[in-house]
């Protein structure tokens, strides 16, 4: 409750301190202080079941320590997301509050998608997520591709929660207690209604589309490609894996029993993910774009969750949004301060700035999945739980087969990072855009994904508290 | 002898690991230089000591264990047992040499070339000692990050394909064993803290049954035979070994390779005996169509780093094959093999990186009389040379007889056709042989000078070892004979 609370009001600080705020760069300071409040305010509450705010929720959400914990790693990638990117926000236009202010609206959608316990306040949470991210993708007001991107997202968007409103129509009208608490839904393991089955399918396909799973995916290119860096950054982490949290929180509480009914389903799903994203993601020329299609790779690869909803999967999900969203944020960052975003554009950038350089390594390493890294250890968790799930085997070593095409997409980064001498005159990035600050954050970012490479217990024993 | 906290194989993981990750900070070459040979040096005595004072644990056994991942049953085990002090001894010697043998060469940013080359010692080390499934996934895939950056680094012209289809192949092959890790770690039985565990030893008790073991027996397979390489999967290697510096070929044939036939032995054998005996003929029929075909390709190149490069699919596919006959003495063989293996192959790099060096071809057809000029050279390569088609009184002659022995009592067809690859061997050698270093000078090699000292010293110790472990091969039958034994209690 204290996130859902703190973070709606901080934002709230954020809009009107705009009209207080001087300096371009003072709301990044004031965001740093809202999320390290929300943080801490976090922590105490899975730490000593502290809540500041006594509201009766009538049932509608659920505070647990697998929840809370995601969004205590949520938040957190959150915090590295402002120090990483907090100049490169205020470059995006001239309303920099508002910019801060949104992410935290968007920060309660999170806390809410993760904690919901009745399909009212999944749609809620859902929409808090994603309205001001619509803002957002279209903050570039004067860039065509941003506003086309923006609108594109908005019509998309709005058609997929239309299609998750019917779904929760459906099974609210298909149950036999006439609820919408997930807790009383009492949907079991026989045959399902056919208004459940349907509720679910619209469900699944609703939900797909906010994690960009294919065929679901088409928008996510585009739209990642057409918002300002610093969001697409944003929105391709740490939102999404709150959407999957949502997902795999759905499918476990309300449709957990009828696993075996709809597991096909997902795993056809998730192979066409993993499929589409891969390949596609060789082709590109563009950074930017081939991050958006791995991005759809990735989602893949958490949909194995979603394929086999049990304890390791929860693990997984949140071992995954902490590696994903650490490293995915880092790159990003790199890439902001580049001249060009194309592949050649990384040429000879090994050599102009070693320390950015081995850290952009050790971010797509993570990406690739290489031990050591936070990345192997949350897609061998993935593969864990897919595999004690004990079904549908091909679908895993399927899975690996596309992590092992993914490498190809990320160590071109790395080959023009470190092999490739620059072609250009024009250097691979402004010198002045690599402050200590930054190098420093670079520098923590990468300890903490070799430490959760090496000892990713610190982050799943939380979920036991 | 250091207690349980800090044992002989933790120190040979870490001992380059440290020195390597402080090797990149160190900024002039000379100093990193001597750096690297001191760091290679200690883990070199540490590995003798390994030898003289460790414990003779059994492969099921004591091993000195820290927890990792609790929950997960995933812990820091190390063992070191008869094959493991082998490996690490030749990776122990390995490395010195290189260091040595390649030490007037200066490179391009030194620091990082070497930080590198010790951390690929340190994952070697750490494939050789692991005795936790997830531990040995780890280094087995961390051994391979550094070798990718230094072949894609200092290579030659096209390097980056080269190791990239070099990386990519690996790759997709530890996937897929990590597939079969988690899956055989599902059957283990539970430990007091975890459900399942990642040891050695719940592996070996895993309960799988014949149909799961059949299937995982491939993807276990799939992993190694890439890294052997096993025919036909071998294609990245030719030309790896080819555009790769040539110490870092030097890894990658002498003791990388052995990386795929010792986790053979460790793993796949015991972990699935059943399923290993049922697919015997298949893969041992792979092996051998590798070793005829490898043989002969290698006659018609040109590139001495190529034949060099084929000749050794032909030698470990002989090794793979005898593995799997599960006699005892073959088995035995193939430990020493892989020892003489890797000591005769450095040989014949440093003898290639030399001659590389002086003239800057590889091609046999622009050499040629050699011997003239630095007769010292051409005696030490000739002695190495010999080793390598496995002459009497060499140490190769040992492991390739008993080798061929064990394969004979198997099914003599098999050792028919595998037998004709001693006379190929020998044919593409001793050209080899007779095209560089004698017959007449060309304008190339009329300037022949001879090597220096430190040079002559590496191949001399090469050359030594090779007489001294063909005379006499006991010491080494001593040291692997529990492993052997252990090795064929399982696997029948």
């Amino acid at each position: 409750m204290n996130a859902i609370i703190l973070t709606a009001a901080w934002g709230v600080i954020m809009m009107f301190g705009g009209v207080f705020f001087k300096s371009k760069a003072t709301p990044k300071y004031w965001a740093i202080v809202g999320i390290l409040l929300a943080i801490a305010a976090v922590f105490a509450e899975i730490g000593y079941g502290e809540s500041y705010f006594n509201v009766d929720l009538k049932g509608l959400l659920h505070f647990n320590s697998f929840n809370l914990t995601f969004i205590a790693v949520a938040y957190i990638c959150t915090l590295f997301f402002f120090l990483l990117n907090g100049s490169d926000i205020e470059k995006v236009g001239n309303h920099v509050s508002e910019y801060f202010a949104l992410i935290f609206f968007v920060l309660c959608g999170v806390a809410i998608a993760a904690t919901y316990s009745s399909l009212l306040t999944l749609f809620i949470g859902i929409e808090i997520l994603s309205i001001p991210l619509y803002i957002l993708t279209g903050s570039d007001k004067r860039n065509l591709k941003s506003n086309e991107a923006a609108l594109k997202y908005f019509l998309m968007g709005s058609f997929s929660t239309g299609i998750m409103l019917m779904g929760i129509a459906f099974v609210y009208g298909g149950n036999s207690s006439g609820t919408f608490l997930v807790a009383n839904m009492g949907i079991g393991q026989g045959q399902l209604p056919v208004l459940i089955a349907v509720g679910l399918v619209l469900l699944l396909v609703a939900m797909s589309f906010k994690v960009s799973a294919a065929p679901f995916h088409f928008w996510t290119p585009d739209v990642y490609d057409g918002a300002p860096t610093v969001f697409t950054s944003f929105m391709s982490t740490i939102v999404k894996a709150a959407g999957f949290m949502a997902f795999l929180r759905l499918f476990d509480n309300v449709f957990g029993a009828a696993h075996s009914q709809w597991i096909t389903l997902v795993a056809i799903i998730t192979a066409a993910t993993l499929f589409i994203g891969n390949i596609t993601a060789v082709f590109q020329q563009s950074v930017k774009r081939m991050l958006a299609y791995s991005s759809i790779a990735q989602a893949g690869f958490m949909m194995l969750a979603i394929f086999a909803i049990n304890d390791t999967a929860k693990e997984g999900i949140v071992l995954y949004t902490a590696a994903y969203s650490l490293a995915t944020i880092g790159i990003f960052a790199i890439l902001i301060k580049m001249n060009d975003y194309t592949v050649e554009g990384f040429n000879g950038f090994g050599k102009a700035y070693p320390l950015p350089a081995v850290a952009a390594t050790v971010f797509l390493l993570s990406l690739t999945g290489i031990p050591l890294t936070a990345g192997f250890q949350s897609k061998f968790f993935m593969l864990m739980a897919a595999l004690k799930n004990g079904q549908h085997t091909w679908l895993i070593i399927f899975a690996v087969l596309c992590a092992a095409v993914s490498a190809y997409y990320y160590f071109r980064v790395i080959q023009a990072i470190w092999f490739k001498e620059a072609t250009t005159a024009t250097s691979v990035a402004d010198p002045a855009v690599f402050t200590a600050a930054f190098k420093t954050m670079l520098v923590i970012t990468v300890v903490l994904i070799l430490a959760l490479g090496l000892f990713p217990e610190c982050i799943t024993n939380w979920l036991h508290y | 002898m250091f207690g349980n906290y800090i044992t002989i194989p933790h120190l040979l993981i870490f001992i380059p690991l440290v020195t390597g990750l402080l090797a990149f900070f160190v900024k002039q070459e000379k100093l990193v230089k001597g750096w690297a040979l001191c760091s290679s040096l200690v883990t070199l005595l540490v590995a003798i000591a390994g030898i003289c004072y460790s414990k003779n644990e059994a492969l099921s056994g004591y091993a000195y264990s820290y927890e990792w991942m609790k929950y997960m049953g995933a812990s820091f085990a190390v063992i070191l047992d008869g094959t493991g002090r082998l490996l690490t001894l030749l990776t122990a010697i390995a490395f010195p040499v290189i260091f040595i043998a390649t030490g007037r060469y200066s490179y391009k940013s030194a620091p990082a070339y070497f930080g590198l080359m010790l951390l690929a010692q340190a994952g070697l080390m750490g494939v050789f000692v692991a005795a936790d499934a997830l531990l040995f996934y780890f280094f087995w895939e961390l051994a391979l990050i550094p070798v990718y950056f230094l072949c894609s680094r200092w290579g030659g012209e096209k390097r980056i394909q080269a190791t990239f289809k070099f990386f990519v192949y690996t790759f997709a092959g530890s996937l897929l064993m990590l597939v079969g890790i988690i899956y055989v770690y599902l059957h283990t039985a539970a430990t007091p803290s975890a459900d399942h565990s990642f040891s050695l030893y719940s592996f070996y008790t895993a309960t799988l049954s014949v149909k799961e073991q059949n299937a995982l027996f491939w993807l276990f397979f799939i992993a190694f035979a890439i890294k052997m390489p096993v025919f036909p999967f071998h294609t990245w290697q030719p030309l790896a070994y080819e555009q790769s510096p040539t110490s870092v070929t030097m890894v990658l044939s002498g003791v990388m390779v052995k990386m795929g036939l010792f986790a053979v032995i460790r793993w796949l054998l015991p972990v699935f005996p059943e399923a290993a005996a049922r697919f015997d003929n298949i893969v041992i029929g792979l092996s051998v169509v590798g070793i005829v075909y490898a043989s002969l390709i290698a006659i018609r190149q040109d590139d001495l780093k190529r034949l060099v490069a084929y000749s050794s699919i032909a030698h470990i596919g002989l090794m793979c094959a005898a593995l799997f006959t599960a006699k005892e003495v073959a088995a035995a063989g193939v430990m020493i093999q892989m020892f003489n293996h890797g000591i005769n192959i450095i040989g014949l790099w440093i003898a290639i990186d030399l001659l590389e060096k002086q003239f800057a071809v590889r091609q046999i057809s622009q050499l040629g009389g050699v011997a003239h000029k630095a007769p010292v050279l051409t005696i030490l390569v000739v002695i190495i040379a010999f080793a390598n088609i496995a002459l009497p009184l060499t140490n190769a002659f040992v492991g390739e007889f008993m080798m061929f022995a064990g394969l004979f009592s198997f099914n003599i067809w098999y050792t028919v056709v595998a037998g004709i690859s001693i006379i190929l061997a020998a044919v593409y050698t001793l050209n080899m042989l007779q095209k560089v270093f004698y017959g007449e000078t060309n304008t190339l090699t009329a300037a022949t000078t001879e090597i220096a000292l430190s040079e002559k010293l590496a191949l001399a110790a090469i050359v030594v070892m090779i007489f001294v472990l063909g005379i006499y091969p006991q010491p080494l039958l001593d040291l692997t004979k529990e492993s052997v034994s252990l090795l064929l209690t399982r696997f029948k």
